[in-house]
């Protein structure tokens, strides 16, 4: 498979990333050689070979549905610490250019 | 004082040759000196080390000392610091300040080492030279002309420059063990699970492990017992006991099985490193070992598995970084999306932007069966491989890379340079652990033994690490140049 100049751009768009249009030839070849070098995999006979997400073949451990942070902990400031190194917060809020006229 | 094992600096400060603000003003001075030669260190904290060392000898003095306490390290700057720039290598969090330490940083800092300071990386950890940091390329202390390998290139080359007695290390594709292997440091990584990922930038979820990075399989051990164990805030951290690393290194080898995967020694492997992993196999057999050739067939296929996995799990990790919450923000956004792409596209270098782009394509809609999940499959067969070989044997050798270090620029393809870790990745999806020793030189460099073990099994890998280290000196040399004062 290769991946043409629209695919650059579509993926581009989910993945939030601006590209420059003079850049787009270069990494296509880029991503194709990529692309063509993982292709060997299509090579591999995998029919019903369960695919592996874990290493350890473990599932997600769930914890109970409990307040874990330590007695005494003042939500407040611990939200005035996480903010502090926002780059725009205002009143507790995160800051963005206005989303809705 | 440089020049000493943790081991032996444990011992000087227990004899009270030297104090730990004593020892930690050393490194200090030598970083202040030499590092403009390496560029390892992307942030140096002399006062918090000066006081953390003073705590330290107060400790020792009190009886209440852990187990490291007072040895000067430094901890890879994907660990996140509280309080401590915490760059990850990239213009997009080169402002980030995390307000909370990563669980090894915890750690460590209960054994008792002081921390100088953060060191340099390939940015988000994506590279095997050092080259994709912001903050510029690491100079491998061996070879200054030289790459000291990547992710974890600055803590690789702060150890051999004796900017630190030793320091933490991520592999996602072979990051501890490569730049280990480049620069002639014994580096560990562990069993997926073993060590907490919580505080540590992810990349690629399933496959990041944290480790040590040392002057000796000792040294590691001591490392190791300090950052491993269970963690209920990293979601596939390993309940499982962790033993003491150090008990079981002096246990004699005879009888052990050491596997070579013929793969291993194929086309590509520059010829005078298979030379040197062959000598080094010798010396385990003197040693007791057992050889025995082996097979892992899809050796191969390897790097194409890793490279939709990983840059799947990247695109999803990386989608967090999105100029509202920390980290950078583009100047001026218009609107929420010009926000979005245009930070993104300014605070990610290429090689991130180029992963970032694969992963999405490979998640996309009617792509993700043909790469993605073709991708899990074979991940799975590669796994199977392994534990057959673990029914046969009880150790895999090997070449930790197929070259020594590279000059700065020589490898500009990516596929090329993704090719330089062949023999690494497998063992990141299979989640098994694995370790480099040094093993000889070649043109002058130093090249790395790969012993991949059984999962949890970290304490063989020491084990068989550290008699090879008693039987040989490759661990103990170091680079010209460094050891002025």
């Amino acid at each position: 498979m290769s991946i043409t100049a629209a695919d650059i751009e579509k993926a581009a768009k989910l993945a939030r990333i601006r590209l420059d249009a003079a850049d787009v030839p270069e990494l296509s070849q880029r991503l194709n050689n990529i692309l063509a070098m993982v292709d060997r995999l299509q090579e591999v006979d995998t029919a019903g070979i369960e695919p592996m997400a874990n290493p350890l073949d473990a599932t997600q451990r769930l914890r109970a549905d409990a307040v874990t942070e330590p007695a005494g902990t003042d939500a407040l400031n611990v939200r005035a610490a996480f903010q502090a190194i926002a780059p725009s917060a205002e009143q507790g809020l995160y800051l963005v250019p206005k989303v809705i006229e | 004082m440089h020049r000493l094992t943790i081991a032996e600096l444990l011992e000087g400060l227990a004899a009270k040759k030297f104090s730990s603000v004593e020892l930690t003003q050393h490194y200090l001075a030598r970083i202040e000196k030499l590092d403009a030669r390496y560029n390892s260190y992307i942030t140096v904290t002399p006062e918090a080390a000066v006081e953390t060392a003073r705590a330290a000898d107060k400790a020792r003095a009190d009886g209440t000392a852990g187990a490291l306490a007072g040895i000067p390290i430094a901890h890879k700057d994907i660990f996140c610091t509280n309080g401590v720039k915490t760059s990850c290598g990239s213009k997009m969090l080169d402002n980030f300040v995390p307000p909370y330490d990563a669980t090894v940083v915890t750690k460590m800092a209960q054994a008792g080492v002081v921390c100088l300071g953060k060191t340099n990386m390939d940015e988000f950890a994506m590279g095997s030279s050092n080259e994709t940091s912001f903050y510029g390329a690491v100079n491998n202390p061996w070879a200054t002309d030289c790459v000291p390998g990547g992710s974890s290139g600055g803590s690789a080359a702060a150890i051999a420059a004796q900017l630190c007695a030793a320091a933490t290390g991520t592999d996602t594709g072979g990051s501890i063990r490569q730049p280990a292997a480049l620069c002639g440091l014994t580096g560990l990584k562990p069993t997926y699970g073993r060590v907490s990922r919580y505080g540590m930038i992810a990349f690629a979820s399933s496959l990041d492990q944290g480790g040590p990075m040392a002057r000796s399989a000792h040294d590691a051990s001591l490392l190791l017992n300090a950052m491993a164990g269970f963690d209920a805030r990293d979601s596939t951290s390993a309940e499982r006991a962790v033993p003491d690393y150090t008990a079981t290194l002096h246990d004699k080898l005879d009888g052990l099985r050491i596997g070579l995967p013929k793969e291993y020694f194929g086309k590509g492997l520059k010829p005078e490193i298979e030379q040197a992993i062959h000598a080094a196999v010798k010396e385990l057999e003197k040693l007791g070992a057992v050889i025995k050739e082996i097979s892992l067939p899809l050796t191969d296929l390897a790097v194409p598995c890793y490279y939709v996995i990983a840059p799947a799990e990247a695109s999803a990790n990386l989608s967090r970084f999105d100029g509202v919450r920390y980290g950078y923000r583009c100047d001026n956004p218009k609107d929420l999306y010009d926000l979005y792409t245009r930070t993104r596209a300014e605070g990610f270098g290429e090689e991130v932007k180029r992963r970032i782009l694969v992963g999405t394509y490979a998640l996309s809609a009617g792509y993700y069966d043909a790469y993605y999940l073709k991708a899990q499959q074979v991940r799975r067969l590669i796994k199977n491989d392994f534990v057959a070989a673990f029914n046969e044997v009880d150790v895999i050798a090997g070449p930790t890379t197929p070259n020594p270090a590279f000059r700065h620029g020589a490898i500009s393809d990516p596929v090329t340079m993704y090719l330089e870790d062949i023999y690494t990745i497998a063992v990141n999806l299979a989640g098994l652990p694995a370790m480099s020793i040094p093993a000889g030189f070649v043109d002058d460099k130093p090249i790395g033994l790969q012993l991949i073990g059984n999962y949890f099994a970290e304490d063989k890998l020491l084990n068989v690490g550290h008699r090879f280290q008693q039987a040989t000196d490759w661990h103990a040399r170091a680079p010209h140049g460094v050891d002025s004062n």
